[in-house]
């Protein structure tokens, strides 16, 4: 027997180990140097190391109202477009792991096609299709766009969860006098609940920080990421925006967390997703 | 005893009603499950994907700049201008070295998160994956804006190891090379490499975990060498997960249009391209022609992909 | 008096399979009931089509006179203990039992106490509180009977509960679920592929093969006198005996059965018969010892009881039976 299995698990040779470290600190650095330069109290350019600390810039941030309404508008887009994502991508995930029918692969291929093409496929499309009704830019066509894509998200995580739900629970349900609705609301619900909430984070995350299909659905409105664009190419105020990134880093950290909790044992989070 | 009846009344109500009408008939039932999402999709994601396709048989009038419409190929035979196809070999070219790299740099973390990590190491590794899965995009490029930048943390490491001749000598390859490493398709790749790598690494992890452990038991204990084992054991299987993962980060390159505008040497991804060409220059069916490319090129590759059974492991 | 459940002409169909063809039953109330079969036969598909899961592609159900067609399961008076249980792994143990309580909208104190009662039913009072997933499979196989019965249904359906205990486990269990339905006095309606199980717990059996029904009767009937070469074989290992060695010992070429112990096995030479044999395997099963014997190209299984001198592998013995242990079929197939 190899000496490497005493322990009852095998190791990693110290190569791997070197190879998985590695890129674990390139993922991770980078974030990392992003609260470093939130600090900086150097204002035109990004040097290296910072010349000196200071948090004057989380005041001067906070008080920027371009950034309120940028932030407003993205949680009310991202809030609207993962509920309408829970309700389809829930119907659908059940419909697709409760029965087997014709068409139920185009309908798996259908669902993954918006996030499996380029964002700039799905942008442009609705820009066009746009363009062709005559459909003006609003809240509710930035809404459309990431609607459609958080479906996938949330039917991931549902249809992982639906199939180690075993279907004879249904059965016993209906069978000790549960009709469809006490079923789903007694039985179903509660069996999916923390996929649907995992989903639901994700999917709230995935629109939050949208910005490809949105600088096609967009007219005059600013979500946040589109506010960080205009900040990356046009910079007007440097320092405000390392905190800005600061603080979404921190902010898609906490749902992160949360769904690693809530579907830990047994599924993967289904961030593949994005 | 059971003095009740054998079968109970209906309950009447809508609830009760439409819970009997959905037994009685379980593809209704489906169907009605389908039919909102099916809608959704249907009408407008392939609606407009097709809206999209319609404007590509489109062409510019030359003269006025309005758009004429009626049916022809113009639009599809100016991809192949020199300048235009030029675009579209440098954005399947970076789409498919990202594709690589980011196969050769994932195997590894997959590989050891999959197999090694226990407990805390794998809660380690979930969150090394996940946090730049879900961090903002804008978020990431504009770190690496920080970390490429001249006066930033890459070129002040190579001077405190007294090797900045080296990076210099990078910087002045021709083509590949740049004023700075953000203005430079090094830059750009790197930040491609980064901003994918998790879409790489999830896919391959899920594959590999799914390999039994005492399938690999059982080739050790036949024998083989660790790396033999790799190769005729783990890689095949986690091929699959490869070819998964691999049509993100390619399909992702190929799309992508804001990565080249913030790091990058100027020279044009289709992605940008079909930007410009749809906003300030107008020009939507060009735009749509220039769609179609990576729309055809990921039709391919996802055929090619289902055949090696990619699908089970997204 | 009313069937508990009556089939009349019940067909299902996926496709072109036909899962059940054309099958009549009648259960008499308060029997327990027994529907064997190997996987495929059809024995399941009938019993979810009393259970209202499924749905007859053509004929006609009733459930105590009444007509069950159209009816959803939670409209039927009928309760199914669950192959893998299905425990819902969201509620306790308690909460489980007292599922349908819930639903009918009985007070919580009184559920409760139903509850309770029907778990010391089952032995198991005290384990209310865990939740499915802390219990073993026995106990699991314990909860779902107590809130099958708890309902208090007209019928019980059984869908292979012993299937995953272990085999002390399996005995045990036999004999307090036919002590439970004596008890209860419902009509128990059981699917196994186990053909033992069925001969010792039911009162009577429907054999099915190929989506038909190959025989209904008492256990006695089904073993000594099966109907069909499938039945023959499937239950209890009988030997099949071809038209042609029929027809050198009875005169009639017919096919049929003989069971291993009426088989006589004597040492070669010690009897007038004219039926010698080699013995090809002997194996030894406790009270019995199996044999396997080469008649002239045919085949037989005699078990002879351990107590007496048994010739071993390779030996030649003649053997004896009586001319009415064999039993003629009336089913050719």
């Amino acid at each position: 027997m190899r000496s490497d299995k005493v322990d009852g698990g095998p190791r990693a040779s110290l190569g791997l180990k070197f190879a998985a470290a590695g890129g674990l600190a390139f993922l991770l650095v980078p974030l990392l140097i992003i609260f470093v330069y939130a600090f900086t109290t150097e204002e035109k350019s990004f040097q290296w190391p910072p010349p000196g600390l200071t948090t004057k810039w989380f005041a001067v941030a906070w008080a920027r109202a371009d950034i309120w309404s940028a932030l407003t508008l993205s949680v009310q887009v991202a809030a609207i477009s993962t509920a309408l994502a829970l309700i389809l991508g829930t119907l659908c995930a059940a419909a697709v792991s409760g029965s087997k029918f014709f068409g139920r692969e185009v309908v798996s291929l259908l669902v993954i096609l918006p996030i499996a093409l380029p964002g700039i496929i799905t942008g442009i499309s609705l820009r066009s299709a746009f363009s062709l009704l005559d459909i003006p830019f609003s809240f509710w066509t930035i809404v459309l766009g990431h609607a459609t894509f958080c479906i996938v998200v949330v039917y991931n995580n549902a249809v992982a969860r639906f199939r180690r739900t075993s279907g004879s629970l249904v059965e016993a349900s209906m069978d000790l006098g549960a009709d469809g609705f006490q079923t789903f609301r007694h039985v179903i619900l509660p069996n999916i609940g923390t996929a649907l909430l995992a989903g639901g984070m994700l999917a709230f995350a995935l629109s939050f920080d949208e910005v490809i299909v949105t600088t096609f659905t967009a007219g005059q409105q600013q979500t946040l990421p589109l506010w960080m664009l205009e900040e990356l190419i046009r910079p007007r105020q440097r320092p405000v925006t390392n905190v800005v990134a600061m603080f979404v880093v921190l902010v898609t950290f906490l749902p992160i967390l949360a769904a690693y909790y809530l579907t830990r044992d047994g599924d993967n989070v289904a961030g593949m997703g994005k | 005893m059971s003095a009740e009846a054998a079968i109970l009344p209906g309950r009447g109500g809508l609830f009760g009603g439409l819970s009997d009408t959905f037994w009685r008939r379980p593809k209704l039932f489906v169907f009605l499950l389908l039919l909102p999402a099916a809608l959704w999709l249907g009408i407008v994601y392939l609606g407009s994907l097709f809206a999209l396709l319609l404007q590509s048989f489109f062409h510019i009038d030359d003269f006025s700049g309005l758009v004429v419409h009626e049916f022809t190929l113009k639009t599809y035979a100016e991809l192949f201008k020199p300048q235009n196809f030029d675009i579209i070999v440098r954005t399947a070219s970076m789409a498919a070295m990202v594709t690589i790299a980011s196969a050769i740099v994932a195997v590894p973390i997959a590989y050891v998160a999959a197999r090694y990590a226990k407990r805390r190491w794998k809660a380690l590794f979930y969150l090394a994956v996940m946090l730049p899965l879900w961090s903002s995009y804008l978020v990431k490029v504009y770190a690496w804006k920080l970390v490429l930048a001249k006066e930033g943390i890459i070129t002040w490491v190579f001077e405190q190891l007294h090797i900045s001749p080296a990076l210099d000598a990078i910087l002045a390859i021709p083509v590949i090379g740049g004023n700075s490493l953000s203005f430079s398709f090094i830059g750009t790749f790197l930040v491609f490499l980064y901003i994918w790598l998790p879409y790489m690494i999830l896919p391959i992890q899920a594959a590999v975990e799914r390999v039994p452990v005492n399938l690999i038991d059982a080739s050790a204990d036949l024998g083989a060498h660790p790396l033999a084992t790799f190769r005729h054991v783990i890689f095949p299987l986690a091929l699959p997960g490869i070819v998964a993962g691999s049509i993100f980060t390619f399909s992702l390159t190929l799309g992508d249009y804001i990565i080249p505008q913030i790091v990058g040497n100027g020279r044009l991804f289709i992605g940008q391209v079909v930007y410009t060409q749809q906003g300030t220059a107008g020009n939507i069916p060009l735009a749509a022609a220039f769609t179609v490319v990576p729309i055809v090129i990921m039709g391919l590759y996802l055929w090619g992909a289902r055949r090696m059974g990619a699908f089970d492991a997204l | 008096m009313t069937a508990a459940v009556s089939l009349q002409k019940v067909s299902r169909h996926f496709g072109l399979v036909k899962a059940m063809d054309e099958v009549d039953l009648e259960i008499v109330p308060g029997e327990f009931f027994a529907m064997l079969g190997p996987s495929g036969s059809g024995k399941t598909t009938c019993l979810r089509l009393i259970a209202g899961f499924d749905q007859p592609s053509s004929g006609h159900i009733e459930i105590f006179g009444e007509t069950a067609e159209g009816v959803p399961p939670y409209r039927r008076n009928v309760n199914t203990v669950f192959q893998d249980y299905a425990l819902f792994p969201h509620l306790n143990v308690i909460q489980n039992v007292a599922f349908s309580l819930m639903l009918k909208k009985v007070a919580k104190a009184e559920r409760l106490k139903q509850a309770a009662a029907a778990l010391e039913t089952v032995k198991l009072g005290g384990y209310g509180e865990r939740r499915p997933g802390q219990l073993s499979g026995g106990q699991r196989q314990r909860v779902a009977l107590a809130r099958a019965i708890v309902n208090r249904p007209k019928v019980l359906l059984l869908d292979e509960p012993l299937g995953a205990l272990d085999l002390k486990l399996r005995e045990s269990m036999q004999e307090e679920l036919k002590a439970l339905q004596k008890s209860l006095g419902i009509t128990f309606i059981f699917v196994t592929h186990d053909q033992g199980e069925a001969l010792s717990m039911a009162d009577r059996v429907a054999v099915f093969n190929d989506g038909k029904v190959q025989q209904i009767g008492t256990p006695e009937e089904i073993y000594k006198r099966p109907q069909s070469r499938f039945v023959a074989d499937f239950v209890g290992s009988s030997n099949v005996l071809a038209p042609d060695f029929v027809q050198s010992i009875l005169g009639v070429r017919r096919w049929a059965s003989l069971r291993p112990e009426a088989i006589h096995v004597m040492a070669a030479g010690t009897s007038a018969s004219r039926m010698t044999g080699t013995i090809v395997t002997r194996s030894y099963l406790g009270a019995v010892v199996r044999l396997l014997i080469d008649l002239n190209g045919t085949s037989l299984h005699a078990s002879v009881p351990s107590s007496e001198a048994v010739p071993g592998e390779g030996e030649k013995v003649t053997l004896g039976f009586a001319k009415d242990a064999i039993h003629l079929m009336e089913n050719e197939k």
